[in-house]
């Protein structure tokens, strides 16, 4: 199982990338051109993400550097008791919207403390890869094209990403536990 | 609505420092936060100028329409404002594919491609159409058939077996995914009835 799964996922950039060129040539694209004519949108999309992304760390790192991360978990520790939520997982699941490589971070730590194989292992492991961090999704997509107005859309991402927390906990307890 | 979180997050991290005597360590994570902000952004540039590129040539060879029109009829249940054929379809669909591939590089270039589309079909240019919240719903939610970092990990800490989690981060994604979706239409409804 794990060589099928290692293979896929090895080997499905590769592929697109030779099936796109491929196409491409046989359809008699100038495939040098196009490409670079397509790549100088990634720099102009970059530059309009810059700000939103500098933004948004700048609010995060001094969140979480300034102790009132911890003020947080430890205002919502009676709650999380009360539905019998791992302790050890409370940063984990905070911090997973607001920051992609922190709660990388902490997902790392708790495998590396607990074993990979652990339940707890399993269930940053599991946390970590079903949701993606919201604040960045929502800044960096809608910061691409300029949209000041999010609508409901942040709402939609935190709502999700309980339920993807929630979700984690009952399928890992329910396969594992 | 970002506004406010933003502004609360920064006046509870400066009342807090204040509170616990850290005001030197918010002096340092603001400029740290920026340059954090700088790093992922040209982190950012590299992939997306490589995939904004392939993507160009499978534009200009038809191969995302083709893909667009074989796959519309899905694409439309979860995008009913879409126009039949439109390219925003075939971008959505690689940014789901590469979500669900776990190529998390791959995947926003394509995001971003597609909201560049539905921005092209948005009416208020300020404000976000229902559409393009669906498609943060999918992203922020986004279904994982192979989460490749984790099992990366895993890995590196010497699991027994370090795909056994594949069918957890399935099954719990596609649950909040679902979720995500069922939310977004709710919110949809409720937002633009007013």
């Amino acid at each position: 199982m794990y060589q099928w799964v290692s293979l896929l996922s090895l080997w499905a950039i590769p592929s697109m990338i030779a099936f796109i060129l491929v196409y491409g040539w046989h359809r008699r694209i100038p495939v040098y051109e196009a490409f670079v004519d397509g790549a100088k949108g990634g720099l102009g999309t970059t530059v309009r993400i810059l700000p939103h992304l500098i933004a948004m760390m700048v609010s995060v790192t001094m969140f979480r550097e300034s102790g009132a991360l911890e003020l947080l978990l430890g205002l919502l520790r009676p709650l999380l008791d009360f539905l019998h939520f791992p302790e050890e997982l409370v940063p984990l699941a905070l911090l997973r919207p607001l920051t992609g490589t922190g709660s990388l971070a902490i997902a790392t730590d708790l495998i590396a403390q607990h074993g990979p194989d652990s339940f707890l292992g399993r269930l940053a492991a599991t946390m970590q890869g079903s949701t993606d961090t919201t604040l960045y999704v929502l800044t960096v997509y809608f910061g691409a094209v300029g949209i000041r107005n999010t609508a409901y859309a942040l709402k939609v991402g935190l709502w999700s990403d309980l339920a993807g927390v929630i979700f984690s906990l009952l399928v890992v307890s329910w396969v594992f536990g | 609505m970002l506004n406010y979180i933003w502004l609360a997050l920064i006046l509870t991290s400066l009342v807090v420092a204040a509170v616990n005597g850290k005001m030197d360590v918010i002096n340092e994570a603001a400029f740290k936060g920026a340059k954090t902000g700088v790093t992922v952004s040209f982190g950012l540039l590299s992939v997306l100028c490589f995939w904004m590129g392939m993507m160009k040539i499978a534009e200009r060879s038809g191969l995302l329409e083709w893909l667009a029109r074989a796959l519309s009829p899905l694409i439309r249940v979860l995008f009913p404002d879409i126009p039949k054929g439109h390219p925003a379809m075939a971008y959505i669909l690689s940014n789901i594919s590469a979500n669900l591939l776990g190529l998390g590089n791959a995947a926003t270039p394509m995001g971003l491609r597609a909201m560049e589309e539905l921005q092209k079909l948005n009416p208020n240019k300020q404000e976000a159409s229902p559409a393009m919240c669906t498609l943060l719903a999918i992203n922020t939610a986004s279904i994982t058939l192979i989460p490749t970092t984790m099992i990366a990990i895993r890995m590196q800490y010497g699991s027994a077996n370090p795909v056994d989690i594949v069918g957890t981060t399935l099954i719990s994604s596609f649950g909040a995914t679902l979720f995500a979706l069922l939310i977004d239409r709710w919110y949809r409804y409720r937002y633009f009835r007013k």
